[in-house]
């Protein structure tokens, strides 16, 4: 134990064909500290973390625990060296609970009977000790996303792991969630857990993590110690260029009426009240109106109703002066396009190639469908266009499955399809979701290029800094109603958070 | 890229070797049977299943009876063709036996009770077949119920449907309808010549090459058209398709309907050729609708795969029938042939094996001159 290092990754290279995931890279992690991996979508995060944890064998390059040389074939050697993960999507069975998810797998048990008492009480002392407080005996189902993650960390404590492995933790969390994970953290540092945070949330680093370490790329771009660097320089790092992390932006021109909602009210398919309750709302070309909200106060179904998704209990939507409340999904289409929440339910066919993906709304239309038959050609090169213009980036390029591409390709991709298709109205609803900043900026881009084209933009968001940059009307979403018509230059964070919380609601002026 | 590498990485490439692996271990595991029944008459079992119409020493012979097997092997493709269509929309469309019962008895009825002519008795099966399908559609799409529940169901009530219309039909002395070449020679299936190639076999029809040329046609259906692309993407991703417009309640009802026109199409080209009669007495289900589940896994879940894997199933199934019963039990040849028919489930799992081999998802994005490098060499 002469070395200060709990985990040492020397000159790890990492090939798949075609590509260099990791080329020679070195990440070191003292006991005890908190070290954030930083880089775009596709720098190679992933792969470094699934060689670490047996996934993946490095070509060349060594691993060491405390200074010995090991080697990691599989995840059950990760699990008998210390190393654990909380996934960016959970593994837990929905309906266990939480002390059962938590043994899973290393369950005590007595002549063949689960012996849950002791695992109990050493679930609640871990619980106590790092201030996780979570109900061992509620379903997965019924907690919230935050105390799923607890659990997972539960599950982590549980199994003595000294080394733990965060994978973007923050980007299913709510801000108050966020503060109390980063305390969390903290206190496990304290304890003397070594802690890999993966991220690309500046601010986030900067709060918690004492090292981070910059991929881009695939390549190694140096490590440094957060007290001596800025946000500023980690973006630089990471993306290898000068990066605007306030959106630049003119002042609105917002002129006629493009969307008209009245009193729209959406059932919900989780509880027996409604989801979105009596919404009324106007958004005009050449304006970008922002609905703000913690996750879960019915933005989902609000947006499943003016897509088409889900039919409205009751309320009209005009869109250009024409009634489209019963109208189908493809005839709101025509006037309308959408950057869905969920990229991998509805944004993508992800078996299907790219090209096949970027013209997903349009393939009957005459541009791309002659007598019944799919031209493969005007397809292609429609394809290509929309990847050169928007920078898609991908294995094959347009004949790559979606499923082959990184996440914030994927997105970049369905932007771009969703852009160029024609439309007067964009709903775009919580676009930058797992983009790294570099990735955001080139979106909040695209919106304000649409505004100014004398679109009308529709953003549902839950990031308050997106909120505050992009919108010039903030709508506050709570319970399924509309609490605030706000305005961003006039409000602070606090007051907006405020209303997102439901502490605070203004009349909503009719029309405005 | 390595380019050795990536010829075995090619998805078509990875089928048909995980089908020949299927096929070489079926056949290596009915062997082993062979030899536990009786060591001395093996090998020469297996080569006897094997050669099938070779086991005849004349070419006219032969010719004969390659005949009867393609004859067998066109209701079995048309059968294999509606899962694999279904199954690419996502659908696994297991009520084929049924729709391929209802298919007989349609044709059947309009060739024995109704007397009409081979084209109306053919268009009664399509019919017929489409609309069991669409019973199974309509229940999915508008009541969720699962298509796997509602095609068994409906395979049985199909079954006892059909004895019951046929029972007036059948031959006093035995359980079997009336022969149609008897009853309505205008309903049997025109040759246009074939059957003089296979040594004048009168069961050779339009049927086999009309089966196969459906498969082509669906082929081209599902890779290149506007229609296929959106079924593709509704099988893969039904959400996804319902936010791109596609309407998905109508392409569930429309699949089902297709497959079992498949099917049914797949009766009357084995009924309308006189090969076989229906007998009324029957209590189980034809294994050809089930079978066709094998020869579409065996084929790759593709339409053209499916020619070669229902010839081969077809084949040994009639090659079984030349072993020798003075050494082997009737029914050890349907016992291999259900053997290698299981193993052919396992075309998937062998992929999957071959596959495991690969990185499980590809993370990285080569940046542009990384990837022109990579194509360069």
């Amino acid at each position: 134990m002469d070395t200060p290092y709990a985990i040492e990754m020397l000159n790890i290279t990492k090939r798949f064909p075609g590509i260099i995931a990791n080329d020679n890279i070195t990440l070191q992690l003292k006991r005890g500290e908190i070290h954030a991996l930083l880089g775009e979508n596709g720098a190679g995060k992933s792969t470094l973390m699934s060689v670490l944890f047996g996934l993946y064998q490095a070509e060349e390059g060594i691993i060491k625990k405390d200074g010995k040389v090991v080697s990691i074939k599989n995840p059950n050697d990760a699990n008998d060296l210390g190393i654990g993960m909380v996934h960016q999507h959970f593994k837990l069975v929905q309906c266990f609970t939480v002390l059962e998810n938590i043994i899973l797998g290393v369950e005590t048990t007595k002549n063949g009977i689960l012996q849950k008492d002791e695992a109990r009480k050493k679930v609640m002392a871990l619980s106590e000790k790092y201030g996780l407080m979570v109900d061992p005996d509620a379903l997965i189902q019924d907690i919230t996303v935050g105390m799923q993650q607890r659990t997972e960390i539960l599950k982590m404590l549980y199994r003595d792991n000294e080394i733990l492995i965060f994978d973007e933790p923050t980007a299913v969390l709510t801000p108050q969630e966020i503060a109390e994970l980063m305390q969390i953290m903290k206190n496990l540092a304290k304890e003397g857990k070594s802690i890999l945070f993966i991220s690309h949330k500046l601010n986030e680093i900067m709060e918690v993590a004492d090292r981070c370490t910059v991929l881009r790329r695939g390549k190694y771009i140096g490590t440094v110690d957060i007290k001596d660097t800025t946000q500023e320089e980690l973006s630089r790092m990471m993306v290898g260029r000068d990066v605007q992390l306030v959106v630049e932006k003119g002042p609105a021109h917002p002129g006629e009426v493009v969307l008209d909602i009245r009193n729209m009210t959406v059932a919900s398919k989780v509880h027996n009240n409604n989801a979105v309750k009596n919404v009324s709302l106007q958004v005009r070309s050449g304006e970008i109106v922002c609905i703000a909200g913690i996750d879960g106060n019915g933005q989902t179904e609000f947006v499943y109703g003016l897509s088409g998704l889900e039919p409205l209990v009751s309320g009209t939507i005009t869109m250009l002066g024409k009634d489209i409340t019963r109208a189908t999904i493809r005839e709101r289409a025509s006037e309308m396009s959408h950057i869905p929440e969920d990229r991998h339910k509805h944004g993508l066919v992800l078996d299907y190639s790219l090209e096949y993906n970027i013209v997903l709304q349009r393939y009957w239309q005459p541009e791309f469908t002659k007598n019944g038959f799919l031209d493969q050609k005007a397809i292609r090169n429609y394809a290509e266009r929309l990847i050169e213009e928007n920078d898609v980036r991908s294995g094959q390029g347009a004949i790559t499955t979606t499923r082959a591409m990184s996440g914030g390709n994927q997105q970049k991709a369905i932007i771009a399809r969703e852009i160029d298709k024609k439309h007067e109205l964009l709903l775009a609803v919580q676009p930058t979701r797992g983009l790294d900043v570099g990735a955001i900026e080139t979106v909040h881009r695209n919106l304000i290029r649409e505004r100014d084209s004398g679109k009308a933009v529709l953003l549902i968001s839950l990031e308050l800094e997106e909120v505050m940059n992009v919108a010039d009307r903030i709508l506050v979403m709570y319970e399924g109603e509309i609490v605030g018509d706000l305005d961003p230059k006039q409000i602070t964070v606090e007051e907006l958070g405020l209303y997102m919380a439901g502490a605070k609601r203004n009349t909503v002026k009719e029309g405005a | 890229m390595n380019g050795k590498d990536s010829f075995f990485r090619r998805p078509g490439v990875q089928t048909f070797l995980s089908s020949i692996i299927c096929v070489v271990f079926g056949l290596l595991l009915g062997y082993i049977i062979l030899l536990l029944i009786n060591a001395k008459g093996a090998s020469a079992g297996i080569v006897t299943l094997l050669k099938n119409y070779m086991n005849y020493p004349t070419r006219p012979a032969q010719m004969k009876y390659l005949g009867n097997t393609l004859v067998k092997m066109a209701p079995l493709l048309m059968c294999a063709l509606s899962i694999c269509f279904c199954y690419k929309a996502g659908l696994f469309n297991i009520g084929a036996a049924g729709q391929y019962v209802v298919g007989a008895g349609a044709c059947l009825y309009g060739a024995l009770s109704l007397k009409l002519p081979w084209i109306a008795c053919l268009l009664f099966s399509i019919v017929i077949g489409a609309l069991w399908g669409m019973i199974v559609g309509a229940l999915k799409a508008y009541l969720n119920v699962n298509e796997v529940i509602s095609g068994i169901m409906l395979n049985w009530i199909g079954l006892y449907l059909v004895n019951m219309s046929l029972a007036p039909v059948k031959e006093l002395a035995s359980p079997y309808t009336q022969k149609v070449a008897a009853v309505n020679k205008a309903a049997l299936l025109p040759s246009m010549g074939l059957s003089s190639l296979f040594s004048k076999n009168q069961y050779v029809t339009i049927a086999i090459p009309l089966s196969i040329l459906t498969a082509i046609v669906l082929w081209v259906v599902l890779n290149k058209t506007a229609f296929g692309y959106e079924l593709k993407a509704t099988g893969y991703n039904k959400e996804a398709s319902r936010y791109a417009g596609m309407r998905e309640k109508r392409n569930i009802i429309i699949t089902l309907m297709i497959g079992g026109a498949l099917a049914g199409t797949g009766a009357a080209f084995l009924y309308l050729t006189g090969f076989e009669e229906w007998s009324v007495t029957q209590s189980s289900v034809p294994g050809m609708g089930f079978n066709g589940i094998a020869a579409t896994f065996l084929g790759g879940l593709s339409p053209i795969g499916t020619i070669f894997a229902s010839y081969f199933i077809q084949h040994i199934t009639s090659g079984g029938a030349y072993l020798d019963k003075a050494i082997y039990p009737s029914q050890i040849s349907d016992l291999i042939i259900a053997l290698i028919i299981y193993l052919c489930g396992f075309v998937l799992f062998f992929k999957t094996v071959m596959n495991s081999r690969r990185p499980a998802k590809v993370i990285n994005n080569a940046n542009d001159t990384e990837k022109k490098g990579g194509k360069a060499q």
